[in-house]
């Protein structure tokens, strides 16, 4: 056995072991395993002639012996499973190995589905088939629909282009899925043409606008407002003389253009903190549910009082 | 006909999005192209789905390294869309209980809900959580305050970073019984600025909102003119090559 091998052989049987410990101490203390997801049963009562509709919602651990309330052991199962996925993952950090490379095709093949079904109920069935055959989609998949609504021809058009689209599996005649890309593009410039310049041209200048000397009620100078409006408004001038490159970056300009990097470089390392924060912030969530959740180690949001 | 017909539409269907910004009684048709569009790019994810599947075949059966592997997310891939388009697990929903078929996809408790809860979410959170430590491993490597714009943009990465922390505010805690001495509020808001976590406040909504403007401002207009070379033709890289 090498000793990468031995490494990882060590840390499974510690892993499996300080699981064992953790789900046995569990037990003593509250008579069940960490981990367990408990449910609540809503019966829902639809009319005479249809049997009840029972619903499933999750509920806490410490009402587990309350009328209604069962183990649920597909969600333990989940619980567990997203518990190992998330450990496979973070074990990439020590390099890669069998079982990152396995929750990474699993995650590749989930989300492709996941967005494939999704497109499907959202859009192909609510928008295209709903618009094109409302009578069939409000006898079996959308009975919401408005009963005055009619078939709209129009919506032929997408599904043509949609057809179009999926042609380009065919072994020829790639060139047919231009036209649907064609659209696709066509649109997209149209409606970024606009919306970019409205929102992130227009009413940026708009914003920067402001008053320079800011009064309060009693007519005196708020001088902090002020500093801020010129810090701003000046800010925004200057990182655009850095961007001008019509003209030569030399005397002012050049000067200008120089506090105008400083601030862009403020920009950039406030952007990169952020940015950090940000993923310590999902980083700290996913601890969470490992310590919380899965091993019941933690209890912040109280949801295990009495256990 | 594989040119020209493509380049028609993309022009006519990206100005009739333009003119249906500007004239009222064409507001409808602005409407019926983000429909469609919404639905070709619902296509677009059936086509993604299944080049994924033609791939993972071809790799399979090419025995590939990897191979098994490719497998695994061929396998994920076929159970999860067929769990999720047969509805695996959905209940009739309480408003129409005589439709079988008319619960939602993503009911609480259905298979498809299991497959998002419990394995989609916590693999892209953890994937996401793990840039963490690459961002902040590549950045001890990458940042060397070799000059001024080096040494603001560490000085301000570090602010942000403490500033948006306990650390940060613990840090920084004798500044507000300092800023208490001095009667003249200017020079006592000046002092209370000096907070790690006002500073980052300050930073954030002065020096990196001025920023962020210029930048949107020149994405704006980088769009814009991109945006027109396509409708008018003269930018026809999405063609392709032309060669099938």
């Amino acid at each position: 056995m090498n000793r990468e091998n031995l490494i990882w052989l060590t840390l499974m049987l510690l892993g499996g072991g300080v699981l064992l410990v953790n789900a046995g101490v569990k037990y003593s203390q509250s008579g069940t395993v960490n981990g367990t997801v408990y449910v609540q049963e809503i019966v829902a009562d639809t009319g005479p002639d249809t049997p009840p509709i029972v619903t499933y919602e999750r509920t806490i651990a410490s009402l587990r012996n309350e009328p209604g309330v069962s183990f649920s052991l597909s969600r333990t199962i989940g619980v567990w499973a997203a518990a190992l996925c998330t450990l496979a993952v973070f074990s990439f950090l020590w390099g890669d190995n069998p079982l990152y490379k396995l929750a990474e095709s699993v995650f590749v093949g989930v989300s492709a589905a996941y967005a494939m079904v999704v497109g499907f109920w959202t859009e192909i069935v609510q928008n295209l088939l709903g618009n094109l055959l409302p009578d069939l989609m409000r006898r079996t998949l959308l009975p919401g629909l408005q009963s005055t609504k009619t078939t709209e021809w129009e919506y032929i058009v997408p599904l043509i282009l949609g057809v179009m689209m999926l042609w380009r599996l065919a072994p020829s005649g790639g060139w047919i899925a231009r036209w649907p890309l064609a659209f696709f593009i066509g649109a997209t410039a149209g409606i970024r043409l606009i919306s970019y310049l409205e929102s992130d041209f227009v009413q940026q200048i708009n914003n920067t606008i402001l008053p320079l000397v800011v009064l309060t009620a009693d007519g005196t100078v708020d001088v902090w407002w002020s500093v801020k409006n010129v810090t701003i408004v000046f800010g925004v001038f200057v990182s655009l003389v850095y961007f001008f490159f019509s003209v030569e970056h030399t005397g002012t300009v050049g000067a200008l253009a120089r506090i105008g990097i400083w601030l862009l470089m403020i920009t950039f390392g406030a952007s990169f903190g952020y940015t950090v924060m940000g993923r310590v912030a999902l980083l700290a969530a996913r601890l969470e549910f490992l310590f919380d959740e899965w091993l019941w180690v933690i209890d912040p949001l109280q949801r295990r009082l009495g256990l | 006909m594989k040119r020209t017909v493509p380049l028609i539409i993309a022009a006519t269907t990206g100005f009739v999005l333009i003119v249906a910004y500007f004239i009222p009684y064409t507001e409808t048709w602005g409407e019926t192209a983000m429909a469609w569009f919404n639905i070709i790019a619902a296509v677009a994810f059936v086509l993604g789905g299944f080049n994924l599947m033609k791939n993972q075949l071809q790799k399979i059966s090419d025995r590939r390294p990897g191979w098994g592997y490719a497998a695994v997310t061929l396998l994920s891939f076929v159970i999860t869309l067929f769990i999720g388009l047969a509805k695996v697990g959905v209940t009739p929903s309480t408003t129409y209980p005589e439709h079988p078929w008319a619960g939602s996809y993503d009911q609480e408790g259905a298979a498809f809900w299991w497959l998002y809860e419990y394995l989609f979410l916590p693999l892209s959170a953890t994937m996401f959580a793990m840039l963490a430590f690459y961002i902040a491993s590549a950045a001890f490597r990458a940042f060397r305050a070799k000059n001024v714009e080096a040494v603001i943009l560490l000085i301000t990465a570090f602010i942000v970073l403490l500033g948006r922390t306990y650390a940060g505010i613990w840090l920084t805690s004798w500044v507000d019984p300092l800023a208490a001495r001095f009667e003249s509020p200017v020079v006592s808001q000046f002092i209370v600025g000096l907070r790690l976590d006002r500073m980052t406040e300050t930073i954030m909504n002065v020096f990196n909102l001025a920023g962020m403007r210029a930048i949107t401002i020149g994405i704006a207009l980088g769009v814009a003119s991109t945006s027109l070379k396509v409708l008018l033709g003269v930018d026809r890289s999405y063609l392709g090559s032309g060669e099938d």
